[in-house]
């Protein structure tokens, strides 16, 4: 039985899954990701990550961006790096662990993203606390999540994939609500 | 009435309503309340104890006495206040409290006996027996007294809770919060200015006055689009600040839905807003206080600061003939207002001698009303002048005891307000709330320009702690009204003065409680039950406070006031829950195997957050049982497979990764060699077990753990103190890598057949051992295969990335099946533990130790590990202790149910004889009986020993035998294979 192959599927169908008030909850491509975790220094990997993905270690709440990677603060001496396969030369200055299997992302873009994320996490989303190309580990409907401003009305939420369902349904509902409140 | 000209109202359009039946029309503008009043109707509810009629009272959210029903149905919303409902086209209003009906009620036989029926009745009244007063007595009570009822039905309506950020949160907009949010807002602060009602002004909304030479309302409406064309200042109308909390974190209430005829569709009834704010400005006002006299409660008597909210801003007449009595000047606005507006005003009346008046009417300085009269309806006020005692004919009465400021929200961090006798009312004390301002009303100042250039300040101090600059300061032109007052609380007389309308309390409660010895505000308060209904006494409180001030001889500072809580109005705890009804309580995590197992009918159970599969039906199959039996049989006889991904997965690694596990588990790992697994046992630093599993080591510096479902969180966040806070030191690092990996057991005497098929290659005993693991190639994919087993049988666990899960369980079901055997659920994995001896959190409940476990052995002697010295303490080793053993039914009944106590078989099955209990049964298919475990007293020595089971509740009982834990396979042959 050599010749079976598996088949790889994504937790959500991919692409848009609601357009309300011209705010669009959009599923994304699944994209490798790979946790990297530097331990207490993490100069060696800033440099390693730079030499061999020109990408910059991001700051606590950042991220750095170049083309098709990007490097994601992703908690506390944790970082994501996303979309790119790491360099096998980064092993010497970081843990390397793969969750390109265990995360699904989502992105929420349109006028009325802030209000419908004002209703599902916690986070100061106004410009001074979260600029775009912020990122922040916190609470999504009750879930554990990742949460970046991608552009000025837009933001890419990722949480565990067994929950992406429970994501989706959140975030269509509230976007209903909030849509429905603008048309008051 | 409603008056000719004047108000706020459109008077273009009518807004048709019903209330009690009744066809009724209104305004858009109108509230319920000022639209009944136009209307003509004086009763609008049943008091609470009494059943006395009552009429609207305020003009806010204090209101006591108009509360009704909205809506019907599921949709029903009891205790409405009038006051606050925003009239709209087909608004459906119940009056409430009464039967059979409002005008003719048959419980105001309660106000016959009131002199029975007095604070703290029922304490002394309903003593015997004692019994009686669950089943009979309160239920009597309850339903004869109160308020509106619920549907019993669930609340189908939706409700939120969001979020807000904002440098400065400015709460009510009155002259002192708009000129606030004005200065901020131009200094360039994040403003949001909240207030319950859905017009922006505040007083200025009710009163006739001038602002920079034009009316006040000109001002507002220009303020108002100056405010909300600033980008940074966000407008809250219908939003009442309910609380304050800790670190600038605020509650608000937001009415988003109410105001309109209700349509099923997405849009919330209410919003709870948690709003975090750097600084704030409480600019809530104040609230008017009665004076106490016989019979004020009688309808047509109203706050005097509300009569001129019905005149000047809804145009309505409270009546034909007014009388007006304060003891302030603000009184005497009233009867102007009245008078300008057409209204007969029979008298004004002034407590205070000695004062004057302008107005053009019959002034009674220095006099008093003593009574209000008319059952249904105000029909004549008797007052006491200096001459004598005299009767007016009024079907109104406006009252006036003074202004309380509306000081609640600097309570709630345990803030105290002190007295001023001056004004004769508390005022919020000086930083009771970090970073919170007071301004206009809110703080004692009650004139209009005063008002504005208080709002000023409080912007101002509020900006210098933002680090703003605070702009030019502009002030408008205001009108300077006095305020001049004599304390008047209670007018003495005869018969019945009412304090608390909401609640039904009197002066002569107050003074029955001080005479009782309840002397103390909060005692008194509980006894009396004042300040305790829905309005939370926002206008009874300081009457009673003074009543008793005066029964006790104290003064008002030393008397003091409750305290004040959350919420500042009532709070739907439908609001307060959104979010977390039904499928939103929590997350739902599904396993990629989810549609699948759906697909083939299996019921789900939910393990953690997770939902798994509790057995796979076949046709034929009529109870679950005949399904868990066949899958347990596939195990012990084929091959099953079942989807472990959700038992929580943990990647370590670092160069201490090996002494990191020796440090949190209480065996060994450090010695395990690559390619091996080990199990595992983690305890509590008190010793207690805390989870089991099993840990591969796959690398130099590299471990997979495996947690158990439940406790998956749980030990990530044990496992990240350890390595933070106990040994930083260190070099380990913890990620979760439960959702990474799809993992499947295949278990059974053809596992390892299935899968040599499956992947190609051998897999014997000498290339993967018990307890070992390797790398595999499926179907093109890298994964790892574990032999470990929790079923006793030959297994295996194979783990893909997760996107391959769904392929891999669906090819694995095909491939057991062919070979007799299929997927196994939940029942068949615990029959199957369970046969084996195998623990779940049903044993791990944690309060059991690895000795009660019979799991000593495992605690190494030879290192240091968290909860080893907890665990070493006497009473966690006592020979005594319940320990682990297993049970088997010797008599016809086999009932052995979980939760079950153990006696011995003489002994009368009572607590202080219990000698253990029973964790996990099931009926065994395999040994064609019942099976458990259980925890007994010294049970390990017990072997043999003959037991009596009883199951108190569900009223079983059973003989047992004890007997060892593992019920199959003692010697682990099958797992070996």
């Amino acid at each position: 039985m050599a010749d079976l192959m598996l088949t790889a599927r994504n937790a959500l169908p991919q692409g848009e899954a609601l357009t309300l008030a011209a705010t669009r909850i959009e599923v994304l491509t699944m994209r490798r990701l790979t946790s990297l975790m530097p331990g207490r220094d993490a100069a060696p990997l800033a440099t390693a990550l730079q030499k061999h993905h020109g990408l910059t270690l991001p700051a606590p709440g950042g991220r750095s961006l170049r083309e098709e990677g990007e490097c994601l603060w992703f908690g506390r001496d944790q970082y994501l790096l996303i979309g790119v396969a790491p360099s096998p030369l980064l092993s010497g200055a970081a843990t390397m662990t793969d969750q390109s299997d265990a995360w699904t992302s989502v992105l929420l873009q349109g006028p009325l993203a802030r209000e419908v994320l004002a209703r599902l996490t916690p986070l100061d989303l106004r410009d001074v606390a979260q600029p775009e190309g912020a990122t922040a580990r916190s609470e999504i409907a009750h879930m554990m999540g990742s949460l970046t401003r991608v552009a000025a009305d837009g933001y890419r939420l990722m949480v565990f994939r067994s929950m992406a369902e429970t994501l989706l349904r959140d975030l269509r509902e509230t976007l209903e609500a909030v849509a429905a409140r603008q048309a008051l | 009435m409603r008056l000719s000209t004047g108000g706020r109202i459109d008077r273009s359009r009518r807004v048709g309503f019903t209330f009690d039946g009744r066809e009724l029309s209104g305004h858009p503008g109108d509230t319920l309340a000022s639209a009944l009043l136009a209307s003509g109707q004086k009763v609008v509810g049943r008091s609470f104890k009494y059943h006395r009629p009552r009429g609207v009272f305020s003009a806010g959210s204090e209101e006591p006495n108009a509360l009704v029903t909205l809506g019907a149905g599921a949709r029903a919303e009891p205790n409405v206040r009038a006051t606050m409902q925003e009239l709209f086209d087909g608004l459906e209003a119940r009056s409430q409290n009464r039967w059979p009906s409002l005008d003719w009620d048959l419980l105001e036989v309660n106000d016959l006996f009131a002199d029975f029926l007095g604070a703290g009745f029922y304490y002394k009244t309903f003593m015997w027996p004692r019994k009686a007063w669950e089943w009979l007595y309160e239920p009597v009570i309850r339903r004869a007294a109160g308020l509106g009822a619920l549907s019993g039905q669930a609340d189908p309506d939706p409700n939120e809770k969001a979020f807000a950020h904002c440098d400065l949160l400015v709460i009510g907009a009155g002259p002192a919060g708009l000129m606030a949010a004005l200065q901020a807002g131009r200094a360039g602060a994040d403003v949001i200015l909240c207030d319950e009602d859905h017009e922006l002004g505040g007083r200025l909304l009710s009163e006739v006055e001038q602002i920079a030479g034009a009316p006040a309302m000109d001002w507002v409406s220009a303020t108002v689009a100056e405010l909300e064309a600033m980008e940074n200042v966000r407008i809250m109308t219908r939003t009442t600040v309910t609380g304050v909390y800790d670190q600038g974190t605020f509650g608000a209430l937001e009415r988003v839905g109410r105001h309109q005829r209700h349509s099923p569709g997405a849009l919330p009834v209410d919003c709870f807003w948690r709003i975090v704010a750097r600084s704030s400005v409480l600019a809530a006002g104040s609230i008017e206080r009665p004076v106490a006299f016989q019979d004020n409660d009688r309808p047509g008597v109203m706050m005097a600061g509300a009569m001129r909210s019905y005149l000047n801003r809804y145009a309505v007449a409270p009546g034909d003939a007014v009388t007006v009595f304060g003891n302030n000047d603000d009184a005497h606005r009233t009867a102007r207002d009245l008078l300008a507006a057409g209204v007969h005003v029979t008298a004004l009346i002034d407590s205070r001698p000695g004062v004057t008046t302008d107005l053009d009417l019959p002034f009674y300085p220095g006099a008093q009303v003593t009574r209000a009269s008319g059952r249904m309806g105000l029909e004549t006020v008797s007052l006491r002048t200096a001459s004598g005692e005299m009767k007016l004919q009024s079907d109104a009465l406006a009252v006036s005891g003074g202004w309380n400021p509306s000081l609640h929200l600097t309570c709630h961090l345990n803030g105290r307000p002190t007295w001023n006798e001056e004004l004769a009312a508390f005022l919020p004390q000086p930083g009771a709330v970090p970073g919170m301002q007071v301004a206009g009303a809110a703080g004692g100042v009650f004139a209009t320009d005063a008002c504005l250039a208080s709002g000023a300040e409080a912007a101002g101090r509020a900006l210098a702690e933002l680090g703003l600059t605070a702009p030019p300061l502009d002030l408008p032109q205001a009108e300077a009204q006095g305020y001049g007052i004599a304390e008047l609380w209670a007018v003495p007389g005869r018969g019945r003065a009412w304090l608390d309308l909401a609640n039904d309390v009197t002066v002569k409660d107050v003074r029955l409680a001080a005479s009782e010895n309840f002397r103390s505000v909060e005692h008194m308060k509980r006894y009396t039950t004042q300040g305790m209904a829905p309005d939370q006494g926002k206008t009874s409180n300081l009457g009673a406070m003074a009543v008793l001030a005066d029964a006790t001889g104290r003064d008002m500072a030393a008397t003091g006031i409750t305290t004040y809580r959350p919420p500042f109005v009532p709070l739907p705890i439908a609001a307060l829950g959104a979010g977390g009804k039904g499928r939103h309580f929590a997350p739902e995590r599904l396993t990629t195997s989810h549609a699948q197992s759906l697909a083939m009918s299996a019921p789900m159970i939910e393990a953690g957050l997770w939902y798994r599969p509790s057995y796979f039906p076949r046709p034929g199959e009529k109870v679950w049982r005949q399904s868990c039996d066949r899958e347990v049989g596939h195990v012990r006889q084929a091959v099953g497979v079942a989807d472990v991904s959700t038992l929580g997965k943990i990647d370590l690694q670092g160069a201490d990764a090996g002494r990191f596990l020796d440090f949190v588990y209480t065996n060994k790992f450090s010695t395990l060699a690559e390619g091996r697994v080990r199990y595992g046992l983690m305890l509590r630093e008190d010793g207690h077990v805390m989870d089991d599993g099993t840990t591969a080591r796959i690398g130099p510096e590299h471990y997979v753990m495996t947690t158990t479902t439940a406790a998956a969180g749980e030990v990530m966040g044990h496992l990240e103190f350890a390595a933070q806070v106990l040994r930083p030191d260190w070099d380990v690092r913890l990620i979760s890598v439960t959702e990474q990996w799809a993992q499947f057991a295949v278990a059974g005497p053809q596992s390892r057949a299935l899968l040599e098929n499956l992947l190609g290659r051998e897999l014997s005993g000498e290339i993967l051992p018990f307890m070992g693991c390797i790398p595999v190639t499926v179907g093109g994919v890298e994964g790892r295969l574990f032999r470990i087993s929790f079923s006793g049988e030959l297994a295996f666990e194979l783990a893909v990335p997760a996107r391959y899960g769904e392929s891999l369980f669906a090819t694995l079901v095909e491939r057991a099946e062919a070979r007799g055997g299929g997927a196994y659920g939940m029942e068949a994995l615990n029959v199957l533990r369970i046969e084996k001896g195998l623990l779940t959190h049903a044993e791990l409940h944690g309060r059991t130790t690895a000795y009660d476990l019979g799991l000593d052995r495992m605690m190494s002697p030879s290192k240091s590990f968290i909860g080893k010295a907890a665990a070493a303490r006497p009473g966690l080793v006592a020979e005594d202790r319940e320990r682990l053993v297993g049970l088997r039914p010797l008599g016809a009944s086999k009932m052995i149910l979980p939760g079950a106590f153990l006696f011995e078989e003489e002994a009368e099955p009572i607590r202080v004889n219990a000698q253990g209990y029973v964790t996990s049964s099931c009926y065994s298919p395999t040994l064609g009986d019942t099976i458990a475990l259980a925890f007994l007293k010294g049970g390990p020595d017990r072997m043999g020993e003959r037991l009596r089971l009883v199951d108190h509740l569900r009223e079983a009982v059973t003989l047992c035998e004890v007997c060892e834990p593992c019920f199959l396979d003692p010697e682990g042959e099958r797992t070996r294979g």
